[in-house]
């Protein structure tokens, strides 16, 4: 099995998709290969396995995929939630190859869900995986494994060695145990950074202390730090991060889908002094949602409460946890921990700034308020038939944007712009150079797929030479 | 069954024992779950459903007084086995002397030199057939509790579909690829395994109906010979059983126990065993029936045979009940069109 002295004509680093990716994609090519997993096995697959589905090009309906979706509508669609701030050359790459992904990844045990269940309105642009990311995972480390590629799980990568422009060595920790391991190639596929609180406070202050971190609490950004220091060039803006509104009793890290809460058009949200402070019905809930998570880190303590009545109760997804509930403001302040008379002060000069309207939950409707500062420009219902509900509010991080600067090939270049011989970098470690800010469901799997191949197939003939 | 809860936003006890009962315990949730322990969620729906499902074993069983049975069933079985195979012998010996047991008995009739026909013939049936009504009114009961209706039992179309999954265990089948019998690895061994057991088990069933038919009608006297449809089919029967109960009890003892729950598996290995004795020992009875062994083993085969028969009811046999009563639920609700399939 893993033998340390050896040297490897491949070394992965990392555990989720795109370092699956490439290490299946070089080890069907005859390359010895090792992929370095810093989750224990329970935990493996990085944010992964927190994944439905992956955005895919395609020209004609598929057992998996309605209608078509061209490499133009594509693209458009990521400079839309970009702005622009995408590199052209790499997004149409991953726009093109991402047509090609799917076969591959049967070719790979994984499973799709047919066409047409459930969520329709992505049915036409998005594969869905038959189980979600974890078992697309189970499915990737089962092919892995039976094709020859060797893991190690409970082993992070402390630092690489450079020689002249060359990786020539790995300083490991396997369980805790110091090693060493040499490889002709090396992909990094270690991710973003978004669960070092340490490294999110240097952007954010104490508020990063409370922080939830959607996913694996694994993603501590180690390799990118170490990339960066030693002067390759860094991609995506460094402070910035894809955070939302979640439950604020979710788990610290790994809560995943099931704390996402979308009551804020249907609520109001106050902060801990028992005021509000945004406008809870500015736009329709897919185009706010990611907004939220910074609105919350700028509160103090980083928290806040959603506060509704029961007309609302079964308008939205609920989250994991029941919400707190009371048959007046002043008990659900009390058991929110909020000053009592602020709360009700609140919600009393909210109702009477109510203006009535047609309620429509699926489109922009009338109802407003008038009068109000800040206002509730859509779905302003007055707050008024008990019982009343709250859901406590966090800023829960999904990803951070900065990575490292990658050519066609994957490879990783240098802050001169010159490629490094033997290192690629594939998945969130490099979704900035194409997802430069905002958010494109499944995309970040297409990313990872895409790159996660190319960096396997020229890792595997860089090891050639 | 995670299209039909899906429907649902909050869930009434009945929807919880028809939702139990729909699962086939496939346990792709639980390998597919990020939040399955050791999540500090700790997520385990196949433990939580396989316990849901034995309380709703004992809280629609029939008659109701004897629901405690569900709580250590894996006693319950071996201790009315145990009870059996004293009664079988004593039968015996009270009808048919102390030597009946011992000796060689060859020829038209021989098994009743062991048992007294009119015995034997009395026991299976009233056992039988008071299995067969209490089997019937613990679907009732879970029929009504779930909302079912009688018309709808006596539509045909309604059981179209319900048959077809419970004769081919579509539902196991994951859609070609299998299950995760195992581990997460997908196969379909447990669907195989299982398909054996239960066709066997109809094979020898339905061995036993066509001797009681040769019997009455045509008037031949078992023990009939090597080539005659009874012992063929029983013969096959049996092989299939021994197969299936040999699987099943292998993947128990495998497979990963975390997706189990470890109260629950001495029901299941206590009627796989008497499933497995019932079938080994009318396989060994029928090798070595022209020897002095007839008739311990008869007693034997006999003994088992009577303590399944009690236990039908009152086992994890009953799991097939309430499995086909949740299916024909959901073949009626996607009928209705509100249901998607359960794929």
């Amino acid at each position: 099995m893993v033998d340390l002295n050896s040297i490897y004509d491949v070394l992965v680093i990392g555990g989720g998709n795109a370092a699956l990716c490439a290490a299946v994609t070089a080890r069907r090519k005859g390359k010895s290969v090792l992929l370095l997993e810093h989750a224990p096995r329970d935990f493996r697959g990085g944010n992964s396995r927190h994944t439905r589905n992956l955005r895919v090009m395609h020209s004609a309906p598929t057992s998996v995929l309605t209608e078509s979706y061209s490499e133009d509508e594509y693209f458009q669609d990521l400079l839309r939630v970009t702005a622009g701030n995408t590199d052209e050359v790499l997004a149409r790459l991953t726009v093109k190859e991402s047509g090609n992904a799917l076969p591959w990844m049967e070719s790979c045990g994984a499973l799709f869900q047919p066409a047409l269940s459930g969520t329709l309105s992505l049915s036409r642009t998005n594969a869905f995986f038959l189980g979600g990311g974890k078992a697309l995972m189970n499915a990737y480390y089962h092919t892995a494994d039976c094709i020859g590629v060797h893991t190690l799980y409970d082993t992070e990568v402390q630092t690489l060695h450079f020689e002249g422009r060359s990786v020539r060595n790995v300083t490991i920790s396997v369980k805790g145990f110091p090693a060493n391991v040499r490889a002709k190639a090396v992909v990094a596929a270690s991710g973003g950074f978004q669960a070092n609180l340490e490294w999110l406070k240097e952007y954010w202050g104490e508020a990063a202390g409370n922080f939830l971190i959607r996913g694996t609490p694994y993603a501590r950004g180690r390799v990118l730090r170490d990339l960066l220091r030693k002067g390759v060039m860094p991609v995506g803006d460094p402070k910035q991060c894809h955070a939302l509104a979640i439950d604020a009793r979710a788990p610290k890290f790994d809560g995943g889908i099931v704390t996402r809460l979308d009551c804020i058009p249907f609520s109001i949200v106050v902060n801990n002094l028992g005021d509000r402070f945004y406008d809870e019905g500015e736009d329709i809930w897919p185009k706010r949602y990611a907004i939220w998570g910074l609105l919350l880190a700028r509160q103090p303590q980083q928290i806040g409460f959603s506060i509704f009545d029961s007309k609302s109760l079964n308008r939205f997804m609920p989250s994991v946890f029941p919400p707190v509930q009371s048959q007046t403001i002043a008990g659900l302040a009390a058991q929110l921990g909020l000053p009592p008379a602020a709360l009700e002060k609140t919600v009393r000069e909210y109702n009477i700034a109510v203006r009535p309207g047609n309620f429509d939950s699926k489109k922009l409707d009338s109802c407003h308020t008038e009068g109000l500062v800040p206002p509730k420009s859509n779905w302003a219902l007055p707050i008024d038939v008990p019982p009343f509900y709250s859901y406590p509010l966090r800023p829960g991080i999904t990803f951070t944007y900065l990575g490292v600067k990658v050519n066609e090939e994957a490879r990783v270049l240098l802050e001169s712009g010159t490629p490094i011989d033997n290192l690629f970098a594939a998945g969130e470690m490099m979704a900035g150079n194409i997802l430069g800010c905002g958010y494109l469901a499944g995309l970040g799997m297409a990313i990872g797929t895409v790159f996660g191949r190319i960096a396997g197939r020229e890792a595997a003939r860089i090891a050639d030479n | 069954m995670f299209p039909a809860m899906e429907l649902l936003r909050s869930f009434t006890n009945p929807d919880l024992s028809y939702l139990a009962n729909l699962c086939h315990n496939c346990r792709g949730c639980f390998y597919a779950c990020p939040y399955a322990p050791p999540h500090e969620f700790a997520l385990n729906l196949p433990k939580t459903f396989a316990q849901v499902r034995n309380e709703s074993y004992a809280e629609y069983a029939w008659p109701r007084v004897l629901a405690g049975v569900f709580a250590s069933n894996g006693v319950v079985v071996s201790l009315v086995t145990v009870a059996c195979l004293t009664l079988i012998f004593m039968i015996s010996i009270y009808f048919q002397g102390p030597n009946a047991l011992y000796a060689k008995h060859l020829g038209s009739g021989a098994f009743y030199a062991v048992i007294p026909f009119r015995v034997m013939v009395t026991v299976s049936i009233v056992t039988l057939g008071y299995a067969l009504l209490a089997l019937a009114m613990g679907f009732l009961n879970f029929w009504k509790d779930i909302g079912g209706t009688i018309p709808e039992l006596f539509s045909l179309s309604n059981w179209q579909r319900t048959f077809a999954d419970v004769l081919t265990l579509r539902n196991l089948g994951g859609g070609g690829h299998g299950c995760t019998d195992k581990d997460e690895t997908f196969s379909n061994a447990r669907r195989r395994f299982h398909h054996a057991l239960f066709y066997g088990f109809l094979l020898c069933a339905a061995s036993t109906t066509v001797a009681a038919i040769y019997d009455h009608f045509l008037h031949w006297i078992a023990p009939y010979p090597f080539v005659s449809l009874p012992v063929l089919l029983g013969t096959m029967g049996g092989v299939g059983m021994m197969v299936g109960c040999s699987g099943l009890t292998w993947l128990k003892l495998v497979g990963d126990q975390t997706p189990a729950d470890r109260n629950l598996l001495g029901a299941d290995l206590a009627l796989t065993l008497l499933l497995a004795l019932s079938a080994f020992s009318g396989l060994v009875l029928l090798a070595l029936r022209s020897t002095e062994a007839l008739g311990i083993l008869l007693a034997l085969h006999l003994s088992f045979i009577l303590a399944l028969f009690l236990v039908l009811p009152y086992s994890k046999f009953v799991h097939g009940i309430y499995r086909s009563g949740a299916l024909l639920r959901n073949s009626i609700e996607r009928r209705l069109g509100s249901a998607p399939s359960s794929e």
